[in-house]
């Protein structure tokens, strides 16, 4: 279908879009990729869209301190996929973002669109609670851990607009996984796992894993972290991130299914992450 | 008021915030290279080139695209004079009625300038985004392949 009637505003500053927020139908309008689909299905219906893609400055990637990076909101998909900065500093952003969509969508799409979408089967998500990245915003700094309140749902408040990604440095021996499975390249995932993982001499210093498409929200499988000690527990946190999963069946894949991929894609993101660390 | 140049030629119009830029592109600009297949992204059919990335037509309002370079399929060549890549879709059968060809082209375009498409598989990954419904893909795959061997000198 087209979409229903709205007013337009290609707002210049943050300022002036944040004041353009107070009407509390109207709706930001940044690379649209999720947003456009929905006003074509006429699922919503916003008075006023507030374009943010013309504020100069929210689309820099720039060193943050000693092997941290601060990415703008309205960096593309694209851009942040070849990214020599991202591939150097956090080359699973770079990998995951091939499992994105399609390139006509990833040239468009933007991240911060993505993390206020909140899709629970969208890589973004899911990512940044892997990286532990601060989310700034015009009002506040948010944990990506409490950005996410159920699908589709973020705890922005109406008038708040996400500007930056903050992601801390990883240690110097990290290794990282990426492993999703979908029906077809570029579709949202059945289910994916991220996972980093850092050595000290053998031992794991710290291990990290994020579940994608098993829940409302991207997960932190905080449990089966804890259980990876040594290379020969890689299966024993697979089992955990399996178990401590509860998805719902659906049109794509049943509950049982998709906690089966959850425990192959944790033992491959993990076995691959390993290997990474140890080659460094 | 909009500004845009399409094709090398700049048009000023007025628009409705919610004209969606292929449908300006077809009925207000007169250009029904661009083909509408399902208005939520997900069929490719209205890919065109925005400032040089391809994109989603109806996934993108006209009054977005202020100041802005646009490419369709018309941009390419035309029936007696077609570019290398129409002219390998040809030769390699990549097309049957159509309508999917316009998106695949225009992707097509996007693919052979940012991807090296070393193997089919990348190339099939790429074109996953655009759906044909009665030729299939293997052909489109043959005649991208063939251009990319061209400009590699194979």
């Amino acid at each position: 279908m087209k979409p229903p009637a709205f007013e337009y505003l290609a707002a210049e500053t943050l300022e002036q879009a944040v004041a353009a927020l107070a009407d509390d139908e109207a709706k930001v309008l940044a690379g649209g990729q999720s947003l456009v689909p929905m006003l074509n299905f006429r699922l919503l219906a916003p008075s006023l869209l507030v374009d943010i893609t013309r504020i100069p400055g929210l689309d820099l990637i720039e060193e943050d301190g000693d092997g941290g990076l601060r990415i703008g909101a309205l960096t593309r998909h694209h851009v942040l996929e070849t990214s020599a900065l991202v591939r150097d500093r956090f080359p699973v952003l770079n990998a995951a973002m091939k499992h994105v969509a399609h390139l006509a969508i990833r040239n468009r799409g933007t991240i911060g669109g993505s993390l206020c979408h909140g899709d629970p089967a969208a890589e973004l998500p899911g990512l940044v609670l892997l990286l532990n990245a601060q989310l700034k915003t015009t009002h506040r700094s948010i944990a990506a851990v409490d950005f996410f309140a159920s699908a589709l749902c973020t705890i922005l408040a109406d008038d708040e607009i996400l500007t930056e990604i903050r992601l801390p440095a990883l240690a110097s021996r990290t290794g990282w996984g990426f492993e999703e499975f979908a029906r077809r390249s570029g579709d949202f995932a059945l289910a994916a796992v991220c996972a980093t993982v850092s050595l000290a001499g053998d031992n794991v210093a710290e291990a990290r894993i994020a579940v994608i498409g098993a829940h409302e929200t991207p997960l932190r499988m905080t449990s089966a972290e804890a259980l990876l000690t040594d290379r020969s527990s890689i299966s024993a946190a697979a089992e955990a991130a399996r178990d401590g999963v509860s998805p719902n069946d659906d049109l794509h894949g049943s509950a049982d299914y998709r906690r089966h991929l959850i425990g192959i894609l944790t033992r491959r993101a993990l076995t691959a992450a390993w290997q990474r660390a140890d080659a460094l | 008021m909009i500004r845009v140049t399409v094709n090398g030629v700049t048009y000023e119009r007025e628009v409705e915030p919610r004209l969606l830029l292929v449908d300006f592109l077809r009925h207000r600009l007169g250009l029904t290279g661009t083909h509408v297949g399902c208005e939520q992204g997900v069929c490719g059919a209205c890919t065109i080139i925005l400032n040089g990335d391809s994109v989603r037509a109806c996934l993108c309002f006209a009054v977005q695209t202020d100041g802005s370079e646009i490419e369709t399929v018309e941009s390419l060549g035309t029936v007696d004079n077609l570019n290398p890549l129409q002219k390998a879709f040809q030769e390699h059968h990549a097309l049957q009625c159509g309508f999917c060809t316009p998106g695949m082209l225009m992707t097509g375009v996007d693919l052979l300038r940012k991807y090296p498409l070393a193997t089919d598989a990348e190339i099939r990954e790429g074109l996953s985004g655009n759906l044909c419904r009665c030729t299939g893909y293997e052909h489109v795959v043959r005649a991208i392949r063939s251009v990319v061997e061209a400009k590699n000198g194979i």
